[in-house]
């Protein structure tokens, strides 16, 4: 797997600031892996988390280019050990009667839960890391996957520092 | 409520003795400020008084005034005249129509009609460039904005400040394909440093401050600013100094104390130094401070393209330009140095050449005020982020006091340069025809002109020629496109340099190629009495091209004749004299001196000269692109840092050099 990396972007919550960040990226070759974009509880100030891949381009031109945006106001970088980090997976997948408990089973032991039933089919939500959702999905996929849908990744430090305490001036 | 009765501003007594914005006649006001062209230093303080009002608005000069009911448009042209604007180059249309109406009243904002945008943004560009302020460029929605792409382009890469405002069609109608509606914020995100989109009346003054405030500090560079029509033509309040509102936006000026003193340590250490001098100097106005730490440490001099004159040729420490086609001694120095000192330059691979082969023996210490820059290309073992201006006066301290412990002796290096200086001079041939040498024509304009004189180029063969042979002295003379390498650049360049100096003598040497893409702006020139020189380095070809097409792909000279020799089209006398120039032709040396002196004694028209000269002159040296700067090639059969005794090498080996950069996966 490629090295990756995980920052935290806070943005001023502005029309087009996720354009001049994605833009940036694939003009400059950056490789994100995944981007989710949201509100923090500073009004006017979203916070994007991004997974970028830095096999072409060392991490530090990826912060600097992006630091240079005059609309991102703040830039940390989460260490996975260091971190809390999450995404969300909505799975469509085949569980007719023969084979519904053995679903629900692999459900619990992720602890997934069902989020809607009909006689064919259940749908699942689970939130976890990246591995985790991919181990789920690998063992759903005998039964058949109809539909799924997956965040991007949204992360925050352990511990109780706040990396936007600092910025909201 | 009419423009021509004001309310000054009546929140303090301090703003009493303040004028309206727009000074009236028989009341001289104090003309604001001009916007600092220097990274980092808010000017205009001495305008206000920072400690009564909020920080942020500290850095917006003007002096106060308002509040004040007015349109959109009203308080877009205030805005203007209060941050110092005094000219603008523009075109007129639909959507920013409502703005020169009060435009019209103006008495401390000039606007120049031009007659393509790209004018008025390469005008833009050369104002700034001439004068260290915000040049400012408008133009309305659709094409009118989309033509001002190129020039921010330009811009951005040469970090040059600039300021457009665009007209965008009403905001009920954005993004309905209304007509001439175009997404300008969305297609200049990647060429400008920041843009916005306006569709707030009130927001229009904060807007116009943080635009120029972006465009001057920091890394300078172009900030676009677009209005819907609507806000232009609603009733609105406008009020002087607005408040910045950039949390992001935090540029560091003052260098890192620990790495000054790093980096003082290996100035005084070296024993093979070289002063990278780029372009940042010249805008962060850091000659004196380069001049005096270059004297102190007796250290070579290299200029970059886009820092001719930032030290001055004449300095026997000044060793020539770098880069692909810069002098051997230049070239040669930073390739054998052990400490690359690049102040405000940043590793462009035309001057690195191939990367991995570049200066390999070298410690680089990397100032610039874009940390982005530093170990972007290679990397920095001394890193400095901050405004040349300040890093060299700290440099110049903290080597001062390292140089009463150490002092390397520079002597073996002074002769090993000395040698290329003396031996691979920058020179030319005589064209084997008969035909008149361009280089001699460049040289012959630099040499009257003089020093003084302000000089922009094209792109292309007479751009390298005028980078090579004329002498330049002082800093802000010489304008180029450096980095976008827009050809058309020269003449509304020269244009808007001369606009904001306008006692300067200004030349655009260029060539026929470029000559044809922006040459009307000359009728800009004759009507707004804008008396600018244009030497017309007529090859009759794409000259650069055609040189390409004859060392490396067998002198097949695909589409680069413009027939400008063989069919005199245009006729380029003809054509200066129908757009209310005087027009002069050259074709022979003895012609030279006597059209350059004619041409500046005219000072009450644009000039232009057809200087007829032959097609197969070249630019030397040359390193070939894709290789190492080891292959330099002082002329075409000389090839000087080659170790060895092959010192000679014809176009065949041009050619191999070149097929294995290309093997090896070399650019172009």
């Amino acid at each position: 797997m490629t090295e990756t990396h995980t920052l935290s972007v806070l943005v001023e919550d502005k029309p087009g600031v996720l354009a001049r960040v994605s833009g940036l990226f694939s003009r400059r070759g950056f490789n994100i892996i995944s981007l989710a974009v949201g509100q923090t509880e500073t009004p006017g100030i979203s916070r994007m988390t991004i997974v970028v891949s830095v096999e072409d381009f060392p991490l530090e031109q990826v912060t600097k280019q992006l630091n240079k945006l005059i609309n991102v106001i703040k830039i940390v970088e989460l260490e996975p050990a260091a971190s809390v980090q999450r995404e969300l997976l909505l799975v469509k997948v085949r569980a007719d009667a023969g084979v519904r408990s053995q679903v629900l089973e692999t459900v619990q032991l992720f602890r997934a839960k069902v989020v809607d039933v009909a006689p064919e089919a259940l749908t699942v939500e689970a939130t976890g890391t990246m591995d985790k959702l991919n181990a789920l999905l690998r063992m759903l996929e005998p039964y058949g996957i109809r539909e799924m849908v997956q965040s991007g990744m949204v992360a925050v430090g352990r511990g109780p520092r706040s990396i936007t305490a600092t910025s909201a001036r | 409520m009419s423009r021509a009765d004001p309310i000054i501003g009546t929140d303090s007594s301090e703003a009493a003795q303040m004028t309206t914005a727009t000074p009236r006649p028989g009341t001289p006001g104090p003309k604001p400020a001009p916007p600092p062209g220097r990274a980092g230093v808010p000017g205009g303080r001495q305008n206000g008084a920072p400690g009564q009002r909020p920080e942020n608005r500290a850095d917006v000069p003007g002096p106060r005034s308002g509040p004040e009911q007015v349109t959109g448009a009203q308080s877009l042209v205030r805005s203007l005249e209060s941050i110092g604007c005094d000219t603008v180059f523009g075109i007129p249309g639909g959507a920013i129509l409502p703005a020169y109406d009060p435009l019209l009243d103006s008495t401390s904002v000039r606007h120049v009609l031009v007659r393509h945008e790209q004018g008025a943004g390469h005008a833009a560009t050369g104002y700034a460039q001439a004068t260290g302020r915000v040049g400012v460029c408008m133009a309305t929605s659709g094409p009118g904005a989309t033509n001002l792409i190129t020039p921010l382009a330009d811009a951005h890469m040469d970090s040059v400040p600039v300021v457009a405002i665009t007209g965008q069609v009403a905001r009920p109608l954005i993004g309905t394909d209304a007509f001439q509606e175009a997404d300008i914020t969305g297609i200049t995100m990647p060429v400008t440093k920041h843009n916005m989109l306006v569709t707030d009346a009130a927001e229009i003054p904060r807007a116009i401050a943080e635009a120029f405030h972006l465009a001057a500090t920091g890394r300078p560079g172009p900030v676009l600013v677009d209005i819907s029509k609507d806000a232009l033509q609603a009733r609105t309040t406008f009020s002087w100094p607005p408040e910045l509102k950039l949390p992001g936006y935090r540029p560091t000026t003052r260098p890192h104390g620990k790495q000054i003193r790093e980096a003082a340590r290996l100035i005084a250490a070296a024993r093979k130094p070289v002063l990278y001098v780029g372009g940042g100097v010249l805008k962060a106005e850091a000659s004196a401070e380069l001049r005096e730490l270059a004297e102190l440490t007796n250290i070579p001099v290299v200029t970059t393209l886009m820092a001719r004159g930032a030290f001055p040729d004449s300095h026997p420490q000044h060793v020539g330009m770098p880069g692909m086609h810069g002098s051997v001694s230049a070239v040669g120095a930073m390739q054998k140095s052990d400490l690359l000192i690049a102040l405000g330059a940043r590793f462009d691979d035309r001057v690195t050449g191939q990367l991995s082969s570049f200066a390999p023996g070298a410690k680089i210490v990397h100032a610039d005020i874009d940390p982005a820059e530093i170990s972007k290309n290679r990397r920095a073992d001394v890193p400095i982020v901050g405004d040349c201006k300040e890093i060299l006066a700290e440099l110049i301290e903290a080597v001062r006091a390292e140089r009463e412990t150490t002092v390397a002796d520079l002597t073996a290096w002074w002769a090993q340069l000395d040698h290329w200086r003396t031996t691979f001079p920058l020179g030319y041939d005589w064209p084997d025809d008969g035909s008149l040498s361009p280089q001699y024509v460049i040289e012959r304009i630099g040499a009257i002109a003089g020093p003084e004189a302000l000089y922009a180029a094209g792109v292309g063969q007479h751009q390298m020629w005028a980078a090579q042979f004329v002498k330049y002295e002082n800093p802000r003379t010489w304008f180029n496109s450096g980095g976008l390498g827009t050809m058309g650049y020269a003449v509304p360049a020269a244009m808007g340099a001369k606009t904001g100096a306008p006692d300067r003598v200004v030349w655009a040497i260029d060539g026929d190629g470029c000559f044809q893409m922006t040459n009307q702006e000359l009728a800009t020139c004759a009507i707004e009495g804008i008396p600018i020189k244009v030497a017309v380095i007529n090859n009759g070809n794409l000259g650069m091209v055609r040189q390409w097409q004859t060392l490396f792909y067998e002198q097949r000279y695909s589409n680069t004749d413009l027939g400008t020799h063989k069919h005199r089209i245009p006729d380029f006398t003809l054509l200066a004299e129908a757009m209310g120039c005087v027009g002069l032709r050259a074709e022979s040396k003895d012609d030279v001196d006597r059209v350059i002196r004619q041409a500046m004694e005219i000072n009450d028209q644009p000039v232009v000269i057809d200087f007829t000269v032959g097609a197969d002159a070249q630019v030397w040296p040359m390193v070939a692109a894709g290789t190492g700067n080891d292959e330099v090639m002082a002329a075409r059969h000389i090839r000087p840092l080659f170790e060895g005794d092959e010192l000679s090498a014809g176009v065949d080996e041009v050619n191999e050099v070149t097929e294995r950069a290309l093997e090896d996966g070399g650019s172009e």
